[in-house]
């Protein structure tokens, strides 16, 4: 086999994997954006608060330890022990169900029936104080995150390829992981909508309101659900990005690499999600593969931008979002 | 005039009982307007009582202050012998009261099915981790619920679309999606708001067939709301007659027909 056609093989399969990573964040934004209209700016500083908490429960580290130090003059940081990854991701999935109902009860629960324009800026003001929450309890030093997830090159597939073709594939195990977890979470999220009552119940406040209202249904328990759904994502995502290159500031930066992938896939659809997730991630890598070098290198840094205008321009509604007519 | 504690037979011979439901004094504003003025009424056990009225009488306004829509500024809302305090809709739904609406509020995007199986939230009461890993209770509490939805489906003859997602269904096949989900309740009331409104005659005439078969089949309570004199005549036991915000009549049909107040406001006297 001619080597770059080995090589696009490859840089297709790493495109794939980070793709998946795409979609997961993008489907933070759909949950929320489906059942209550609300597209959620915060996203992104959800998952680097997610990781932040996580990391400052592994390490045992004392929450607002500047500020309490700075106000009584006393000098604590940690408690001195180490909590085991399993146990502090489950703590750390408590803290975003909390974080979930506060931000319905004092935020969202006054808001009720206005423009999404003042949702959406609501969600601005919410990624700041969150942003500045996450500093202020944990810090904003950059942080390594390891919950003894496998990382570096998977020796089988390097070893099978170069049998195969003489070519050592190079696949992070970090990656692949990833790829099974999102992939497992993704098909858990949609298991749990179509056969769960709490997921009928969430398709219904979804699809109507004043209907969900009349058979029973609380939309802001329903609100509190997907803001912990989404937060869980959030973690998630967190984890995988954390464990890649460090818990930083740069880490909420990734939801603006779900937006082109919202554009593509459309905001209500979790199908959608996955599919533009994958196509932007498997786009990129090749586009720069292909056609890097002519055009100067680092093409990731706007591919995804610039195939989201074009579907702005011709397909406004994504591949799979709800048709858009207009009623005369 | 009836006794408020005990029931009546109607000409039928079908025995009706108590009082499921008494409005007491309801007063509703909307900023300086009035749609409800101090109306009182009650709705018993086992019968079909409509409410009427000509266009803007209050009577939409009056069924979302039942199904808890609307909060009356004052006046009392007695449910099943107990004085309501104030809640939310969805409580009201929990509280054993179902409705429909005059616009219809169908979840589009789901199945009929899925549609009807919703009404039967209020009757699930495993938890969200029981539900999560989808064992025993929860398992089992699907699969009851299921039967009853099923049974529902049945009996409003929509076996045929059970799968079909009700975006794709004609108008009159919602409204009775609609009656199914609200019956799948199993309502101890039964709220329908103008349920024959834009449809055609045959249309009609199954409706009031499926509203007539419930009250019999189940022994629902229904209350609803038309202004099609002709259709509510012949179904309902007694009617409230409303006109800009007051009652101005409640009987059974003969009596209505006969009021004056009543025959005044839908031939268009003039107020003064």
């Amino acid at each position: 086999m001619p080597e770059q056609l080995l090589f696009a093989m490859e840089v297709t399969l790493n495109g794939l994997m980070a793709g998946v990573l795409y979609a997961l964040v993008a489907l933070g934004f759909v949950l929320i954006y489906k059942a209550s209209g609300i597209f959620n700016f915060a996203q992104g500083v959800m998952a680097l608060f997610a990781a932040m908490t996580l990391v400052g429960i592994m390490e045992g580290q004392v929450p607002f330890s500047h500020l309490i130090n700075g106000v009584l003059g006393t000098d604590v940081h940690h408690f001195g022990w180490h909590v085991p990854g399993a146990l502090a991701i489950l703590l750390t999935v408590g803290v975003m169900v909390i974080l979930a109902w506060a931000v319905q009860r004092f935020v969202f629960r006054h808001l009720v029936n206005q423009e999404p324009i003042i949702l959406f800026m609501a969600t601005i003001g919410l990624a700041y104080f969150l942003e500045g929450l996450s500093d202020l309890m944990w810090g904003s030093e950059i942080r390594t995150l390891n919950v003894g997830l496998p990382q570096g090159i998977n020796e089988t597939i390097d070893r099978v390829t170069y049998d195969l073709f003489g070519y050592g594939f190079f696949i992070d195990n970090l990656d692949i992981v990833a790829s099974v977890i999102a992939a497992l979470l993704v098909a858990a999220l949609v298991a749990f909508s179509q056969y769960t009552k709490q997921g009928r119940a969430m398709r219904a406040v979804a699809d109507d309101h004043q209907a969900a209202l009349s058979v029973g249904i609380s939309l802001n328990y329903i609100w509190v659900l997907v803001w912990s759904l989404a937060g869980f994502v959030a973690l998630v995502a967190g984890i995988m990005w954390g464990t890649k290159s460090g818990v930083q500031f740069s880490l909420s930066l990734i939801a603006l690499k779900a937006l082109p992938v919202l554009m593509l896939g459309g905001f209500t659809s979790i199908p959608g999600a996955i599919v533009g997730g994958l196509i932007i991630g498997v786009g990129e890598k090749l586009f720069e593969f292909l056609l890097g070098s002519a055009l100067g290198g680092a093409t990731e840094n706007w591919f995804a931008y610039v195939l989201a205008l074009l579907f702005l321009l011709f397909r406004p509604q994504g591949l799979f979002g709800e048709k858009i007519i207009e009623r005369v | 005039m009836l006794d408020a504690s005990e029931g009546y037979t109607t000409a039928d011979g079908r025995k009706i009982g108590g009082p499921v439901m008494e409005m007491k004094n309801i007063t509703l504003r909307f900023g300086g307007v009035k749609a409800i003025t101090d109306i009182s009424f009650d709705i018993r056990e086992g019968e079909i009582r409509a409410i009427i009225g000509p266009n803007g009488a209050g009577k939409s306004s009056m069924l979302n202050v039942i199904s808890g829509f609307y909060v009356p500024q004052e006046g009392e809302v007695w449910f099943r012998g107990a004085k309501r305090a104030p809640m939310k809709p969805y409580e009201v739904a929990r509280q054993g009261i179902a409705r429909t609406f005059q616009n219809i509020a169908l979840f589009e995007g789901m199945s009929v099915l899925d549609n009807v199986m919703t009404g039967r939230l209020t009757h699930m009461t495993s938890g969200i981790f029981a539900q999560a890993i989808w064992k025993g209770k929860a398992e089992a509490e699907e699969t009851a619920n299921r039967e009853i939805a099923e049974k529902v489906i049945d009996f409003l003859e929509i076996q045929h679309i059970r799968k079909t997602p009700v975006a794709r269904l004609p108008y009159g096949l919602k409204k009775r999606v609609e009656l199914a989900r609200a019956l799948a309740a199993e309502p101890k009331l039964l709220l329908l708001d103008e349920p024959m409104a834009g449809m055609n005659v045959e249309e009609k005439e199954d409706m009031s067939r499926f509203i007539l078969d419930v009250n019999d089949e189940f022994g629902t309570t229904i209350a609803l709301i038309e202004h099609d004199m002709g259709v509510v005549m012949d179904l309902s036991d007694r009617v409230v007659v409303m006109d800009y915000g007051k009652k101005i009549g409640d009987g059974t049909p003969d009596e209505v027909r006969t009021n004056q107040d009543v025959i005044d406001a839908y031939l268009g006297v003039a107020h003064d």
